[in-house]
């Protein structure tokens, strides 16, 4: 699925990224777990090709090398960033937004767009599954919304695009205990074996509810170390500094 | 290139004019430059009464002994007013269309190419059109059904000669012929525009529109519109504009004016898509129009909603004069501005009766190098108690090169009435975009979404059936958007 191959991105000349490797199956779950000012953000930024990371190296999807490409096109490829901190527009509606977004994805993969009813009818059901309240779709995007509020908005457009790989900035930051369980149920709910994740998070707490399969810690650029899930708890317990230079 | 810049060369990119196309008809042209000699001519090719002749006339004389006005923050070169031709009309009009068949096919496909269905079986349902080709009017669609209930639709010449009592009495009532420069300048030299009169207690059942466009070289556009809307009566009205792309600026200086009597409403929507230059500012047209209404009777309402997106310069402040107790005063702008297009717009409310309402809520673009400023006047008069307005400016910018202003005049002359100013200024940021995109939406599809959100409370206003043509214009594919 994801082949990532000494990957360096730097932003405004400075290097932040320092050759990383990484290789994600289909099916997988990888955790990366490292401190602040590690390069986490960094690095789901240069996965979505944000401009302004400046990128060498290959990041292989799906038998691609997709570095050239802009974010739209890896958007519509399947790649989906749920976003630390999401974005607020003012006077676009959630509704009208998730909409335009998805059929943005279905026209680029040649599929029907879907018309008004069709929508409501699948962001019913998607809302519905996922416990969130549909008064929120009415209201302007991401504006007046609570933390949680956010994340489950990103959590309802995961759902609604079914993306091949999902990054996951911080998703868990700012989310109260039930915000968290709405979240991850989420998440798996989504985990099949087309699908991989990439979890980037400093805490363990959200990898209890997300079993990974892989947990990596990051520090200055690199991965560090590698494991599986007991990685994480051993971090939770012992902090990073043993990792960290 | 940056994210912005990519940004601002997209969103120039908008502004490839698709209605820069000329129409090869022969026309009848008066000699050009500003005479009386022009004013006779005009005057007698519509076959106007005495009457119309002297009122141009003294309008003529006054014009002489007053000034361009030049507080405005666009500046613009000199306009030779002996160098324009102030009438223009397809040669085999000269006695204005009796029906359909007789427009030029010419024309026809013009109106076509705008997307102006002027024949009857394609039109929008609910729709009648008086379509001003330069300065004569060529098709006054659905008139005899609404001859039916008493409303009067047609150009204002018929009108002139069809129902003088009306026009001499309404004419020049909301602008008085001496008002400024360019609303005199047009009292002299108005070529055509819509006449509409709405009898007492009539809901006119469609919406009525008027559709511009300027295709004669060194033209000047000098429509006069007049809507009158007898007691308890209600009408909605839109007009749309485009010119072909010339080098050469072109002068637009038109005058509306509406009237509202006791407890009637006039909607009055207009989608401004002139020629804006090209992207250094060559050409495009100078948008200097005068337009106001008269809140005269009781309960009245007046409600003006415009989406400026084209004109090199655009100079206007649609104004309600609150006469009637009651009465309610509404403007709702969209002004973009792009590349080199300067835009100095706003309203002008003068609240004169008891607890009279103003509504105000302008958005601006700005985009390129263009500049773009709210100027506005809020008057509440020492009778006008319990009277009240609320304003709300927003401006947007699309890079980093272009300006925005927001200028206010309040006066407040009684103490129970109440004055609110809200004001914005915001950019839109390359983390919206890399949202949006991040969701799929390409760059153009990003920004179109968020400055339609920007404009929606505006757009709302428009009529439905203009509301679509209104989105694109803003740069906006409705496509994927929920209804």
């Amino acid at each position: 699925m994801i082949d990532i191959k000494n990957l360096k991105v730097s932003v405004e000349d400075k290097d932040i990224i320092k050759g990383l490797n990484l290789k994600i199956n289909k099916g997988e779950v990888h955790a990366i777990m490292g401190p602040n000012g590690s390069g986490k953000s960094t690095l789901s930024y240069a996965l979505s090709g944000k401009e302004g990371y400046e990128a060498e190296g290959e990041i292989n999807y799906n038998g691609e090398n997709i570095l050239e490409l802009n974010t739209e096109e890896r958007a519509q490829k399947g790649i989906f960033l749920a976003f630390q901190y999401p974005i607020e527009i003012p006077g676009v509606f959630t509704n009208n937004f998730l909409r335009t977004s998805l059929n943005s994805v279905k026209k680029a993969k040649g599929e029907k767009e879907l018309n008004a009813v069709e929508f409501l009818n699948l962001v019913k059901e998607k809302s519905e599954k996922l416990k969130i309240d549909k008064e929120m779709l009415s209201r302007p995007l991401n504006v007046g919304f609570s933390g949680g509020e956010k994340k489950r908005n990103e959590i309802l457009q995961m759902s609604l695009l079914e993306p091949n790989f999902v990054i996951m900035d911080e998703t868990d930051s700012g989310l109260d205990i039930d915000a968290l369980k709405i979240v991850s149920n989420g998440v798996n709910a989504m985990r099949s074996p087309k699908r991989s994740f990439l979890i980037i998070t400093h805490y363990q707490r959200l990898l209890n509810y997300i079993k990974p399969d892989f947990v990596h810690v990051f520090s200055d650029g690199k991965i560090v170390e590698s494991g599986d899930w007991k990685l994480a708890l051993e971090l939770e317990n012992d902090g990073y500094a043993k990792f960290v230079s | 290139m940056s994210a912005s810049d990519e940004l601002i060369q997209q969103y120039q990119d908008r502004t490839e004019y698709d209605h820069g196309f000329v129409t090869d008809i022969e026309t009848i042209d008066v000699p050009k430059g500003l005479s009386e000699e022009t004013i006779k001519f005009i005057s007698n090719q519509k076959k106007e009464p005495q009457w119309m002749l002297d009122w141009r006339l003294n309008a003529f004389n006054r014009l002489q002994k007053m000034k361009e006005p030049d507080w405005q923050k666009p500046k613009y070169p000199k306009i030779n007013y002996q160098d324009l031709y102030y009438y223009s009309a397809p040669k085999n009009f000269k006695d204005g269309p009796k029906s359909l068949d007789e427009i030029d096919p010419e024309i026809k496909k013009t109106y076509d190419k705008l997307g102006i269905p002027l024949e009857e079986q394609k039109r929008l349902a609910g729709v009648a059109v008086d379509a001003v080709f330069d300065s004569v009017s060529v098709a006054t669609t659905f008139k005899d059904k609404l001859k039916e209930i008493g409303v009067i639709f047609c150009s204002i010449s018929e009108a002139t000669r069809e129902h003088p009592e009306l026009v001499q009495k309404y004419l020049g009532s909301v602008i008085p012929v001496t008002d400024h420069y360019f609303a005199t300048l047009n009292s002299a030299v108005f070529t055509d525009g819509s006449f509409v009169y709405i009898p007492p207690g009539v809901r006119c059942p469609m919406e009525l529109s008027t559709y511009f466009r300027i295709n004669a070289e060194n033209t000047g556009q000098f429509e006069r519109t007049l809507i009158i809307a007898d007691k308890g009566s209600y009408v909605s009205y839109l007009e749309g504009c485009t010119a072909p792309m010339r080098d050469e600026n072109q002068l637009h200086a038109a005058n509306v004016e509406l009237i509202a009597l006791d407890d009637a409403e006039i909607k009055y929507s207009t989608v401004q898509n002139w020629y804006p230059g090209d992207k250094d500012g060559k050409g495009g047209i100078y948008n200097f129009v005068t337009k106001r209404g008269d809140c005269r009777g009781k309960n009245s309402k007046i409600s003006w909603t415009q989406v400026e997106t084209g004109s090199a310069i655009t100079w206007k402040y649609p104004s309600c004069i609150l006469r009637g107790d009651n009465s309610q005063g509404e403007f709702y702008s969209v002004a973009i501005t792009n590349n080199c297009q300067m835009a100095d717009t706003g309203t002008k409310m003068i609240h004169l009766g008891k607890n009279t309402k103003s509504k105000i809520i302008s958005k601006g673009i700005s985009a390129g190098r263009a500049d773009n400023m709210y100027r506005g006047l809020v008057s509440i008069h020492p009778k006008a108690s319990g009277s009240k307005n609320f304003t709300q400016c927003d401006s947007l910018l699309v890079g980093n090169k272009c300006g925005a202003h927001t200028v206010p005049y309040i006066e407040n002359k009684n103490s129970s009435s109440e004055v609110e100013h809200e004001a914005t200024t915001s950019k839109i940021s390359d983390d919206q975009l890399f949202y949006c995109r991040q969701r799929g939406l390409n760059q153009e599809e990003a920004v179109s979404l968020i400055v339609n959100g920007f404009c929606k409370e505006v757009l709302q206003q428009l009529p439905m059936e203009f509301a679509v043509e209104a989105q694109k214009l803003v740069g906006i594919s409705l496509e994927g958007s929920v209804g």
